[in-house]
C-alpha cells in the first residue's frame, strides 16, 4: 500500500475519533460514537498490518488473542462500583505501552544507523523519546498507585514524609539531565531506559501523597497523560493518528482534571503538591453537635417521604462503598408512584472519578433526566420538601459558603440546607475528607438517619411501603 | 513547512479539536469520556504492531509483543466496558 494511501486510511481513523467524541455529548447518540470510534480503530489497526515493514504475524496476532481475551473479560466482569480502578488500570497500560514502543523504536533506529528510510536519529527524535517515555511511566506507575489506592490495597488516603517536595525536585533534575545525555549520545539507549526507572519512581512519589477525595482530580490527569505519552510516541514514529488520537485524549483528560478542580475550589498545584492541612482553630466537633443533632428512624422518614410533593436524593462515596444504588432505585420507584418529584444532585467531584455517581445511578435504571448536576439543582433546593444525602458529606458542608477560614472555604457545595428538611444517612458523625465537622448535621431542619447507606435505604423502602398500603 | 513543523501544526490543531468536542460532554458522561477515551488511546497498538511485526531484533520485537498486549487490553476492554455503560443511559429512552 502507499504512503499516501495509508496517511489517508489514518486521517479517516482520526474523523471517527472525533466523531465518536462528539457522539459522547448526549446520551442518545453515545453509543453511536462509541461505536464509530472503535471502527476507527479497527481502520487504523488494519491499515497497520498492511505495511511492507512487518515480516512476521504470528507474534502479533498472538498479542491481540492474549489482550483482547483480558480486555474482554475485564470490560464484561467489571463491577459499575469499581470502574475508577479499571480507568487508573487502563491509564497505565497505555502508559507502559507507549514506554515500550518507543524503547523499541529507539533500539531499531540505533540498530539501522541512517539506513536508507530510517528515522533520523536528530535532536527531534531525542526529545519526543525523552517525552514518550518520561509521560508514560509517571502514567504507568502513577495509575499503578492509584489503582491501589481505590483496590484498598495500599493506604488510599495522603501519605507524606518531611522533605518529599526536595525529593520530587532531586528526581526531576536527575531526569532531564538523562534527557539531555539521550540528546547529546544518540546512539545509546541506555540514558533513555534510566529515565524511565527514575521517572518511574517520580510517579510514585507524585501519586502517593494524593488520596481520598482528590483522586478524581489524579484520574484524570493520568489519563491525559495516557493520551499525551501516545501523542509523543507519535511524534517519534512521524505518525498522524497516533498524534491526532493521543492529544484528542490529552485534551479530554486535562478538561476532565480542571473541572474537578474547579468543583474543589482548589487549583491543580494545589491538590498535586500542596499540603491539605486541616486548620487549627475551627470549632471543634463537639461544639458544633453539642447536643444539636437530632437522630431519626426510617419509620420517620418514610412518613416525611410520603407527604412531600419535591424530594432530591444526593449521592455520595458512602452511596458507592455501601453498594446502594438498587435500593436506591426502589425508593425512587415507590416515591414516583405516590405523585412524588424525585431529582438527584451530583457534585462534580461526588465519589472517586468524574461522572462516578452517574453510571452507578444509570446502573440502577434512574433515567438520565432525572441527574442534575451542582449548577442546575442548586437554584431549586428552596422548593424541594425532602432532600436525602447518601453517603456525602463535604460537599454539603454550609461552612464553605459561611466560613471564610475554613479549609473548603470557597468550594462549591449543593445547597442541600436551604430544603426544606434535610435526611442524612450515614454511618457516624465522622468528618469527610476535609477534616472538619459538618454544622449541617446539626441543622434546624436536619435529621441523622444512622447506619449503612444500602440497609437504610431499603428499610426506609419497607416503611413506605407500608405507609402507602 | 519542514516536516517537523507539519507533525507540530496537527498536534496543536488536535488539541483545539479535542477541547472544542470535549467541552461540550455532559457531567453525566464522564465515566464513559475516560474509559472511551481511554480506549482511543490505546492507538499505541499501531506502533506496538510495528515493532512487534518488523522484528529486528528478538528484543525489539519482544518489547513490541508485550505492548500489544498492553495496548490491546486497553483498546477491546475500553470499547467494550464503555459501551456497557453507555447502554445502561441509552434504555431509559
Amino acid at each position: 500500500m502507499s504512503p499516501g494511501l495509508v496517511n489517508i486510511a489514518y486521517l479517516v481513523a482520526a474523523s471517527l475519533f472525533i466523531f465518536g467524541l462528539k457522539g459522547l455529548s448526549h446520551p442518545r447518540t453515545a453509543v453511536r460514537g462509541n461505536l464509530l470510534g472503535s471502527l476507527g480503530m479497527l481502520l487504523a489497526i488494519v491499515i497497520t498490518l498492511l505495511d511492507q515493514k512487518i515480516v512476521g504475524y504470528g507474534i502479533i496476532l498472538a498479542g491481540i488473542v492474549v489482550g483482547g481475551g483480558i480486555g474482554a473479560v475485564l470490560a464484561v466482569r467489571i463491577q459499575m462500583t469499581a470502574m475508577p480502578q479499571l480507568v487508573a488500570l487502563f491509564n497505565g497500560f497505555g502508559g507502559l505501552a507507549s514506554i515500550l514502543v518507543t524503547g523499541a523504536v529507539l533500539f531499531e533506529v540505533i540498530g539501522l544507523k541512517g539506513a536508507a528510510g530510517a528515522i533520523p536519529m536528530n535532536a527531534q527524535f531525542s526529545i519526543s523519546t525523552f517525552a514518550s517515555g518520561f509521560i508514560g511511566a509517571i502514567t504507568f506507575w502513577g495509575s499503578l498507585v492509584a489503582f491501589g489506592k481505590l483496590q484498598g490495597l495500599t493506604n488510599g488516603g495522603s501519605v507524606r514524609y518531611p522533605g518529599d517536595q526536595i525529593v520530587k525536585v532531586v528526581l526531576t533534575i536527575v531526569i532531564l539531565i538523562f534527557g539531555y545525555m539521550l540528546v547529546q549520545y544518540p546512539d545509546s539507549s541506555i540514558p533513555y531506559w534510566l529515565m524511565v526507572i527514575v521517572a518511574s519512581v517520580l510517579g510514585i512519589l507524585v501519586v502517593i501523597p494524593i488520596g481520598g477525595a482528590d483522586m478524581p482530580v489524579v484520574v484524570a490527569l493520568l489519563n491525559s497523560f495516557s493520551g499525551l505519552a501516545a501523542a509523543a510516541a507519535g511524534f517519534v514514529l512521524f505518525n498522524s493518528v497516533l498524534i491526532i488520537a493521543g492529544t484528542l485524549v490529552g485534551a479530554s483528560g486535562i478538561i476532565l482534571t480542571l473541572v474537578m478542580c474547579k468543583a474543589m475550589n482548589r487549583s491543580l498545584v494545589n491538590v498535586l503538591f500542596g499540603t491539605f492541612t486541616v486548620t487549627e482553630g475551627g470549632p471543634s466537633a463537639d461544639e458544633v453537635y453539642e447536643g444539636k443533632v437530632k437522630s431519626t428512624s426510617p419509620e420517620e422518614v418514610a412518613m416525611l417521604l410520603e407527604g412531600a410533593k419535591r424530594v432530591c436524593i444526593v449521592p455520595g462515596y458512602g452511596m458507592a462503598a455501601a453498594q446502594a444504588q438498587h435500593a436506591v432505585r426502589e425508593l425512587f420507584d415507590l416515591l414516583e408512584g405516590n405523585g412524588t418529584i424525585v431529582e438527584f444532585g451530583v457534585h462534580p467531584v461526588a465519589g472517586r472519578m468524574p461522572g462516578h455517581m452517574n453510571v452507578l445511578l444509570a446502573e440502577a435504571d434512574i433515567p438520565y433526566e432525572r441527574l442534575k448536576d451542582m449548577d442546575e439543582i442548586n437554584p431549586s433546593f428552596k422548593q424541594v420538601d425532602v432532600t436525602i444525602v447518601i453517603g456525602a458529606n463535604d460537599v454539603v458542608n454550609p461552612v464553605a459558603r459561611t466560613d471564610p477560614d475554613s479549609p473548603i472555604a470557597g468550594m462549591p457545595i449543593l445547597d442541600v440546607d436551604y430544603s426544606k428538611t434535610v435526611v442524612i444517612i450515614k454511618r457516624s458523625l465522622s468528618p469527610g475528607f476535609a477534616g472538619i465537622p459538618n454544622p449541617l448535621f446539626a441543622a434546624d431542619n436536619t435529621l441523622m438517619l444512622f447506619g449503612d447507606g444500602k440497609k437504610m435505604v431499603e428499610d426506609t423502602v419497607q416503611c413506605v411501603k407500608e405507609e402507602l398500603g | 513547512m519542514d516536516s517537523f513543523a507539519m507533525v507540530f501544526a496537527i498536534f496543536v490543531l488536535a488539541a483545539f479539536v479535542g477541547f472544542e468536542v470535549i467541552t461540550k460532554v455532559p457531567p453525566t458522561l464522564h465515566t464513559p469520556l475516560m474509559s472511551g477515551s481511554n480506549a482511543i488511546s490505546g492507538i499505541i497498538l499501531i506502533g506496538a504492531i510495528l515493532s512487534a511485526g518488523a522484528q529486528q531484533t528478538w528484543l525489539t520485537a519482544g518489547l513490541g509483543f508485550i505492548a500489544v498486549v498492553l495496548a490491546t487490553i486497553n483498546v477491546v476492554g475500553g470499547f467494550m466496558v464503555t459501551n456497557r455503560m453507555l447502554e445502561m443511559f441509552k434504555r431509559k429512552d
